[in-house]
């Protein structure tokens, strides 16, 4: 039985590593045509044209657009938010609050894409009188919405697990609970919020359906928020149904899909070093 | 957790009971209609057509109860792949074969036989209150290589042109590619600009077109509703323009139509033979206009 339980342990290790060998096996082939940094630096997505153009850059640079976005939009109100949780609320207003927030991180994002497509994206073009609503910061708003419950939650953690003495210590020396919230509290808290922020990104970089919705797909080197671009995610989710087996553009999307696992992988990484320094 | 693990084993019980059941009654009609028609039909393929052949497909096992279609959607070349893989009996196919597929269905050891089962209007499609009323072919390929970036430049007012188009795993986007942007010479280099959005679905460039007075897109005319403007088109200056219909299609005089095709790997069964030679029959073909399309005759 104990063998049992330590198998299944290591399971997600091993299923981690044949993932990775997979995506490298069937994406390391598209070298023997494209240089890596042609992949990476490429300025033009044309995959079924003769002959085909896999330039990556304008996807990675769109979902950097994209994932910052959402950043810029959902860290602070994440924050907020959740020092009202921890902090502020008491009683049955926190409860409601956190079931909600739990709530709201089980819509599945093929709906929050259809209110970003119908709702949001008209709103963008008419508020930035701009010639499509298909842009970044529609993307980023829509992805704001799908990390802000993961940051919640675990900033909310985070703060609770500031030692209780750090509080009554600051109010005992006259501070206000303002001045407790951001001078102690916050970086008290920080490695947590640090991770908590990781680990959103993480949600945000790897969605796919929401963003394929939202963003305009066009595969351009954005110069503003409010340009359409194209994100990695999408462009693996858009084009797998009708490549052939074996060819480059095949090979090119397992490329692709190298390039996104690195970045998870070192998102992860980030947030986990950070939480272990909080525990140390 | 008890009472609900067992009332999960008897739901799965009656279920595998039902299905039992079912099995025995599906065995029992077979034997009861010795030498009628029977068997099962894999049919996958192009998205755009994927109503069209579920419609041929009911109408079909209507006649022939004990016949089972199954029709799959996915993309014309997710179809073929799967003839070649041997998973689908018939492709639907809104393009034609390229010359790379056919070599690859020779080496093969079989001829790929194709069957034209219907036509498709490509409509060019603007907001209903848009001033441009008619484009001509060579307009249209300036605008979606970005040649023309702006509405002025067709007639329209002083406003940037939003270009929509499908994904690159559509065959709608493969035709409008080498005929409209490229010309009809399928081996040019013109390409659709970068900055045109590609739309997961030809639903979404109907809807994006709806709210948005300074897009231009594309689609099988199945999709037009009040909320788009069909946009006439004329193969020069000098012929006339004329607005995507049935009649347009059928009598060639609309620019940009298309025939959708079955392709089979040549080795027909008598289930084959009969759906195909249903398909192309007037019952067949009277399917076609209620799914929006245009029928061969």
């Amino acid at each position: 039985m104990e063998i049992l339980v330590r198998i299944s342990g290591f399971a997600s290790i091993l299923f981690v590593a044949l993932i990775f060998l997979f995506l490298i096996k069937e994406g390391i082939r598209l070298f023997g045509t494209v240089t890596p940094w042609a992949f990476l630096s490429g300025r033009s997505w044309y995959p079924i044209s003769t002959p085909p153009q896999f330039g990556a850059l304008p996807l990675i640079i769109g979902s950097l657009y994209v994932t910052l976005g959402a950043l810029v939009i959902a860290v602070p109100l994440s924050l907020a938010s959740a020092f009202y949780i921890a902090e502020v609320a008491r009683g049955a207003r926190k409860e409601l609050l956190k079931s909600t927030i739990e709530l709201l991180a089980a819509i599945p994002s093929v709906v929050i894409g259809f209110i970003g497509m119908t709702v949001l994206a008209p709103w963008v073009r008419q508020l930035f009188h701009l010639p499509t609503g298909l842009t970044a910061l529609t993307g980023a708003m829509t992805l704001a919405f799908m990390a802000a419950p993961t940051i919640i939650s675990i900033t909310e953690d985070a703060i609770t697990a500031v030692p209780r003495a750090y509080r009554e210590g600051a109010l005992a020396l006259g501070a206000t609970r303002w001045q407790t919230m951001y001078r102690i509290l916050l970086p008290a808290a920080a490695p947590g919020i640090v991770a908590a922020v990781m680990l959103g990104i993480g949600r945000v970089i790897g969605e796919t359906m929401a963003v394929m919705m939202v963003t305009g797909n066009a595969s351009v080197i954005p110069t503003s928020l409010l340009q359409p671009v194209r994100t990695l995610t999408a462009t693996i989710a858009a084009e797998m149904g009708e490549t052939v087996r074996g060819s480059d553009h095949y090979y090119a999307l397992f490329a692709i899909g190298i390039v996104l696992f690195v970045i998870t992988f070192i998102v992860n990484w980030c947030a986990d070093f950070f939480l272990h320094r909080e525990r140390r | 957790m008890r009472v609900t693990l067992s009332r999960h084993c008897s739901r799965w019980v009656t279920g595998v009971a039902l299905l039992c059941l079912l099995g025995g009654c599906a065995r029992s009609a077979s034997q009861d209609m010795a030498g009628e028609l029977q068997g099962t039909l894999q049919i996958k393929g192009s998205d755009t057509m994927v109503n069209l052949v579920q419609a041929w497909a009911e109408a079909f096992m209507e006649r022939h109860p004990a016949v089972l279609i199954s029709v799959t959607g996915g993309g014309s070349g997710t179809g073929i792949a799967s003839l070649f893989n041997g998973t689908a009996d018939i492709a639907s196919c809104s393009r034609t074969m390229s010359e790379t597929e056919i070599a690859q269905a020779r080496a093969r050891g079989w001829i790929p036989q194709e069957f034209t089962v219907a036509l498709d209007g490509l409509a060019v499609v603007v907001h209903p209150d848009h001033p441009v009323e008619r484009l001509t072919l060579a307009q249209l390929a300036d605008i979606f290589t970005g040649t023309i970036t702006q509405w002025q430049a067709v007639g329209g007012v002083p406003a940037p042109i939003v270009l929509l188009s499908r994904e690159v795993n559509s065959g709608t986007h493969v035709y409008f590619k080498e005929h409209v942007v490229r010309r009809g010479n399928v081996k040019g280099t013109e390409e659709f600009a970068p900055s045109a959005l590609l739309l997961p679905s030809s639903q979404a460039i109907a809807d994006e077109v709806a709210h948005n007075r300074q897009a231009i897109g594309y689609y099988g005319m199945g999709y037009l509703s009040p909320r788009q403007k069909a946009i006439a088109v004329a193969q020069t200056v000098s012929q006339p323009y004329v607005p995507p219909t049935i009649d347009a299609v059928r009598n060639g005089t609309y620019p940009i139509a298309r025939p959708l095709f079955f392709y089979t790997r040549g080795d027909h069964s008598e289930l084959m033979q009969l759906f195909l030679e249903f398909v192309l029959s007037p019952d067949g073909q009277r399917i076609v206009p209620e799914q929006d399309f245009v029928p061969l005759r």
